[in-house]
């Protein structure tokens, strides 16, 4: 499966590229068509690929991290894609893109969801919290200081997905017992196994403490 | 991803003319599923409505039935204090399904329209007649492991995947549906359907029909319910079998039963001619077991998945023995 979606990418490149040019073409011409002066002045001088972006694109207004964004994105721009490529905002993982490994979780308005599974578009007026966001300043949130201090990762790529997913989890309640953790904590697959750390610096926040 | 429109819509008319003059348009809410297939390129929409603004996320108590806005987000029903309430069945269910982040954008309604996990629908090089009707059934005479032993036919031998579909069926809901010409509701069991000769379609809503809700009738099911599932793993994968159960108890003997197979069919398998024989019986495990036995009546397996004939009925045994409090 994987090698064949690995084949399969170029070929999804090169349709979006003629589409993209179709639509450039074409929106050049409507526009002249329409006939602004100032839009048809634009294509005169080749400014055709920022025409093109202004048909494309859909504005949207967000909060990140506690900042106000005005942004404009096409409408099939997921929220991780918009966080990492539009914001620089790379803490949040691009793991595997379906939906299957948390790697991408962030939270909209402070409930956790899976960024690579939803369209920027979708999140008019919403607060979006990534791993960004959770340190104050210099001071880590105690979730991050937990798993620190109990080795709750080895390579690190899955760590602020489980950081974010931790967090809401005892937010939502999930968090009462390790079983639950487990259960609660399964959207978020760490490859390097440091499935018992993370339950363990989970169950040290949650009991709001410095138990050593 | 190809492009497409995107329109927001606020309210259930507007999301409805959303969808007129473009076949090829269709709602999004949670996106869950949706946009994983257009990113695989196996669905591919010219038009999006949005339909997260309209008002549907209600969960309200009334007439003798229990109705969940089909915009209720997964997380939201399985946590409602009403629904751990009363139909707890429904709330195990929601849990056993996907994981926390998922069920916090998955809708009711995108639960019950989310398509198949068939490795041949999800692999575009591949042969699949639901995907692309006339291509042929990749399935049938290759991995079959996860697939269907109920229902199939030449052209399609697909499981539906939901967890909460299998408890809705069990517990009799039916499903409110507005569309063109208006509303009309439908028996929870006729909404999803068999495959037949036309696998691309998973359920009988009509053109521009839109989910407004799901209905559960009041029961007597809430203390003696269990939502049994077996899966590759602990959590967060799709039932190789689960069972819906749910007992209404007299004392030791069993007034009325209701249950239900997930991961067996095309669509959540309810089975009543097991239930009936549960009726009136004592809730003991041989009872189950003839029950289980009749369940399993009519099920023809494949090269691959021949381990769901043993496995169904022992999960069904178990889901009634936790049902029954006899574990």
């Amino acid at each position: 499966m994987d090698k064949n979606q690995a084949n399969n990418r170029p070929e999804k490149e090169d349709h979006h590229e003629s589409r993209r040019d179709f639509l450039k073409t074409s929106s050049i011409l409507t526009a002249i068509a329409v006939a602004p002066v100032a839009v048809a002045k634009a294509a005169e001088h080749n400014l055709g690929e920022k025409i093109s972006a202004a048909f494309e694109t859909t504005p949207v207004n967000m909060t990140v991290n506690g900042v106000k964004k005005q942004l404009n994105v096409e409408p099939r721009s997921t929220l991780l894609d918009t966080l990492r490529e539009q914001l620089d905002l790379t803490g949040t993982k691009k793991g595997c893109d379906y939906g299957q490994c948390g790697a991408c979780t962030v939270h909209v308005n402070g409930q956790r969801v899976l960024s690579c599974l939803s369209l920027t578009v979708m999140h008019e007026g919403q607060e979006v919290t990534t791993i960004e966001g959770l340190a104050k300043g210099e001071e880590l949130h105690p979730m991050q200081q937990a798993f620190i201090k109990h080795d709750g990762f080895q390579c690190g790529y899955c760590t602020p997905g489980q950081i974010m997913s931790a967090v809401a989890c005892i937010n939502e309640g999930h968090a009462n017992n390790e079983a639950d953790i487990k259960e609660f904590m399964s959207g978020n697959i760490c490859r390097c196994g440091a499935y018992p750390n993370i339950v363990k610096a989970i169950q040290e926040v949650k009991n709001g403490g410095q138990k050593s | 991803m190809i492009q497409f429109q995107y329109e927001r819509a606020t309210t259930t008319k507007a999301a409805i003319n959303g969808l007129a003059n473009n076949s090829n348009a269709r709602f999004i809410a949670g996106g869950t599923n949706l946009v994983d297939l257009m990113k695989r390129n196996i669905t591919a929409p010219t038009k999006l409505v949005d339909i997260n603004m309209v008002p549907l996320k209600d969960i309200q108590q009334q007439n003798g039935k229990t109705s969940i806005g089909a915009l209720a987000l997964n997380s939201a029903v399985a946590d409602n204090k009403l629904i751990i309430e009363k139909h707890p069945l429904l709330s195990q269910a929601l849990n056993a399904g996907a994981s926390a982040q998922i069920r916090n954008m998955a809708t009711v309604g995108g639960n019950m329209m989310q398509r198949t996990r068939c490795p041949y629908f999800y692999d575009t090089a591949l042969p699949c007649n639901k995907r692309e009707p006339g291509s042929g059934c990749g399935a049938l005479e290759g991995l079959n492991r996860m697939h269907a032993i109920f229902g199939t036919s030449e052209q399609c031998i697909a499981v539906h995947p939901s967890d909460m579909c299998i408890a809705l069926v069990a517990l009799d809901a039916s499903v409110l549906v507005a569309g063109p010409k208006g509303e009309r509701r439908i028996p929870f069991e006729e909404f999803h359907r068999l495959p037949g000769n036309q696998p691309e379609k998973d359920n009988t809503l009509q053109n521009n029909e839109m989910i407004i809700s799901v209905e559960i009738p009041d029961n007597a099911f809430a203390k003696n319910a269990h939502y049994f599932k077996v899966r590759d793993r602990a959590s967060y994968a799709f039932a190789l079998v689960s069972v819906a159960a749910a007992l209404n108890m007299d004392g030791k003997v069993i007034k009325e039963a209701r249950l239900a197979m997930g991961g067996v069919a095309h669509k959540p398998w309810r089975l009543k001619e097991a239930e009936k024989a549960l009726a009136g019986k004592p809730a003991t495990e041989e009872t189950f077991r003839q029950a289980a036995e009749i369940a399993m009546q009519g099920a023809k397996a494949f090269k691959y998945n021949a381990f769901k004939l043993k496995l169904g009925p022992n999960v069904i045994v178990e889901a009634l023995k936790n049902a029954a409090g006899l574990v």
